[in-house]
């Protein structure tokens, strides 16, 4: 229903009064001009009406109330506003009405905007570009800054060996280890299978399909292994690190822990930075393993190797040191992903959002460390002749 | 109860029974342990009725099945003459919209500012209000619960703990509710703030004509602005009375609580006050002089 329609007029007053709404009319009484009201003005009814309030006809020396049948806070609000406005003197109100509106009259408020305030674009777009540049020194620092604690708890630690939190180490690495081995090895046979599949339909145009073995075996061991498992590692436990400390930040418990005496660093972090190096290479080295039993398995249905003489074939054709280049990487692999998790987990304050961001930002930092670190280990460990 | 069932009420029509809330033999049972067995309480229209208990007896989930965040095991409840346990959505909405909740916490929307907060049920309820009238309704709620306006654009993390009561309670009272729900909204607050919040509370069910269900452990709240106490132990309600006339009853518990050292203090605080507004009799004068240095070694709690 349109609202301009309703400004006065008996036709307008009838639809509303048979939807039960507030309803409003001009009358001139005695050469007075009076604002007549009618009907339930509560928050629920007085809506439509409102617009046709505000811009009436005419100035209302007088409001007649004695219509009203039900009125709230919100209908009393916009009558006493009405009455302010046009200094109209408000008649045959009943005693709530009366109450309510004087109440509220007497609250004087401004205009102050609901919405946080929010500066124009020209200031805005500088601004956060500013706060970009800024907050990427503030995280370079900040990294830095938690990874010297980690160093001065770990410091702490290797004095005071008896205070190591022996218990959370073996829980993080169940719960980064253990717990993961079925999705990553679900995860890496498909990529085996992929891999050897794909790349004997291109090797058989040089009717080369039996360099499937090499292909697969260098690049699970040496590439795809780890990275797979890092960026698993880093949806899986990095985002619960970062999560987990974010709660327990928000609910004080990081405060409670501080002030008891035990460090955060050398009880939250420290075992989940440690499960994560020293799972890493375990995965990586498992997720390596199923990969090239997937890739045995195609080689042994679509291209007529058997299955054991591709694995002895694995062992001829792959040098031992592509097993180190993963090897070494895992570990470093796994140092970022726990670092970006707990490291975003700490910085969490103010509310519940914040939560889902920093848990955000540490996936996806993460991911992205580990995908520049590898394209560096590539060309490294190329130039050491380990290529 | 036979004037609050016969007939449905009008969506825009304040409820005009005597009994806005009715539960009858509720049973809430966690697991294998019984909070409530065969519980009644009647709140009256108008009234400001104090639930107190010691802690774990079940005053939060007595409340939390009221407002039907918690299904009981057995028995009824009536809100408003409408039953929430086999009622029909639709009118369980009409319900909804004629009571307001504050939680312990404040419960607010931490993303939100509180005048968004504000908004959040109008923007529900009322879809047909404009954005204009809807922020001013939301300016005038914020003003009404005692905040300043600038705390309209202020974000939750950004205020005190007495002034997030406060917004959570301009958010309850958004939809200009019938019935007010309280939960502990004196607790964490310090004495001035806390006699302030009470005398808030009294000042609008006065205006706005509310019927305050209200859950506290503070002393002061139940003298000075409770019209009627509900005492809930041994797994129900044991009584529903007037401070003074409770003090009577033979109950350890209640005997307990309200005649230790701080229910005591409480009174005597109350008594104090009620002397002072007669200053000019001699005898009140003296009165209060005596009572205002307590003996050495009493309580001061």
């Amino acid at each position: 229903m349109a609202a301009s329609a309703l400004v006065s007029g008996p036709f307008c007053s009838h639809t509303a009064a048979m939807a039960g709404l507030a309803r409003h009319q001009l009358e001139d009484r005695e050469g007075r001009c009076v604002l007549v009201l009618s009907g339930p003005f509560r928050g629920s009814t007085v809506g439509p009406a409102a617009a046709g309030l505000r811009q009436l006809d005419d100035v209302p020396a007088a409001m007649d109330l004695s219509g009203v049948t039900e009125i709230d806070t919100a209908g009393a609000w916009l009558v006493g506003d009405i009455a302010l406005r046009h200094g109209a003197a408000i008649e045959g109100a009943s005693e709530r009405a009366a109450r309510l509106v004087k109440a509220l009259q007497a609250l004087d408020t401004g205009d102050e905007s609901v919405a946080a305030p929010r500066p124009p674009l020209f200031e805005r777009v500088p601004g956060a570009l500013g706060e970009k540049v800024f907050a990427a020194r503030r995280g370079v620092v900040g990294v830095t800054g938690f990874l010297g604690q980690i160093l001065i708890g770990a410091g702490h630690l290797i004095r005071h060996p008896r205070r190591f939190p022996i218990l959370a180490l073996v829980r993080q690495l169940e719960l980064v280890g253990v717990s993961a081995l079925p999705i990553i090895g679900l995860m890496s046979f498909l990529i085996g299978v992929v891999i050897a599949q794909q790349g004997a339909v291109q090797l058989a145009q040089f009717g080369a399909e039996t360099l499937t073995v090499n292909l697969v075996g260098r690049i699970t061991l040496r590439e795809l292994g780890v990275l797979m498992t890092a960026i698993m590692v880093a949806g899986r436990s990095g985002s619960a690190f970062a999560a987990q400390i974010g709660t327990m930040k928000l609910t004080e418990e990081i405060d409670a822990m501080r002030t008891i005496g035990i460090s955060p660093i050398e009880a939250l972090v420290i075992p989940r930075i440690l499960a994560a190096i020293l799972m890493m290479p375990l995965l990586g080295f498992y997720a390596s393993c199923v990969a090239i039993v997937g890739g045995a398995v195609i080689g042994d249905v679509m291209l007529g190797i058997p299955f054991w003489s591709f694995l002895a074939r694995i062992q001829e054709v792959v040098p031992v040191h592509d097993l180190w280049v993963g090897l070494i990487k895992a570990p470093v692999f796994g140092l970022i992903v726990a670092l970006a998790g707990c490291y975003h987990g700490m910085q969490v304050q103010g509310n519940s959002e914040e939560v889902g961001l920093r848990t955000t930002m540490s996936v996806v930092s993460a991911i992205f460390a580990v995908i520049v670190l590898d394209a560096f280990f590539a060309v490294f460990f190329t130039e050491v002749g380990w290529g | 109860m036979s004037e609050d069932t016969p007939r449905r009420l009008g969506r825009h029509e304040r409820y005009r029974g005597e009994h806005p809330i009715v539960v009858s033999g509720l049973v809430n049972c966690f697991g294998e342990q019984t909070v409530h067995e065969n519980l009644d309480l009647t709140v009256r229209r108008g009234e400001i009725l104090g639930v107190v208990g010691g802690s774990g007896t079940g005053k939060s989930v007595l409340m939390r099945s009221i407002i039907g965040l918690q299904t009981p095991d057995e028995g009824d409840i009536h809100v408003f003459g409408q039953s929430l346990t086999e009622g029909d959505p639709e009118e369980v909405v009409g319900v909804r919209n004629r009571w307001g909740v504050l939680f312990q916490g404040g419960a607010l929307f931490s993303t939100l500012t509180v005048g968004e907060n504000v908004e959040v049920p109008l923007k529900k309820f009322y879809p047909d209000l404009s954005a204009q009238l809807r922020h001013e309704i939301a300016r005038y709620k914020v003003r009404l619960s005692g905040l300043p306006e600038e705390a309209v654009n202020k974000y939750p993390a950004e205020l005190s703990g007495g002034m997030r009561k406060r917004a959570g309670l301009a958010r309850a009272l958004a939809l200009d509710p019938e019935l007010l729900f309280l939960d502990e909204p004196t607790a964490g607050l310090d004495p001035i703030g806390a006699a302030a919040f009470d005398r808030l509370t009294l000042e609008l069910k006065r205006t706005l004509g509310l019927t305050v269900f209200l859950i506290t452990h503070d002393l002061d709240t139940l003298h000075e602005i409770c019209d009627r106490v509900a005492v809930l132990a041994d797994r129900r309600v044991i009584a529903v009375d007037t401070v003074p006339r409770l003090m009577e009853l033979d109950h350890p518990w209640i005997q307990e609580y309200f005649n230790g050292p701080r229910g005591r203090a409480a009174l005597t605080a109350q008594a104090l006050d009620e002397l002072r507004r007669h200053m000019d009799l001699p005898a009140a004068a003296h009165a209060v002089k005596v009572l205002d240095k307590p003996p050495i070694g009493s309580d001061k709690a």
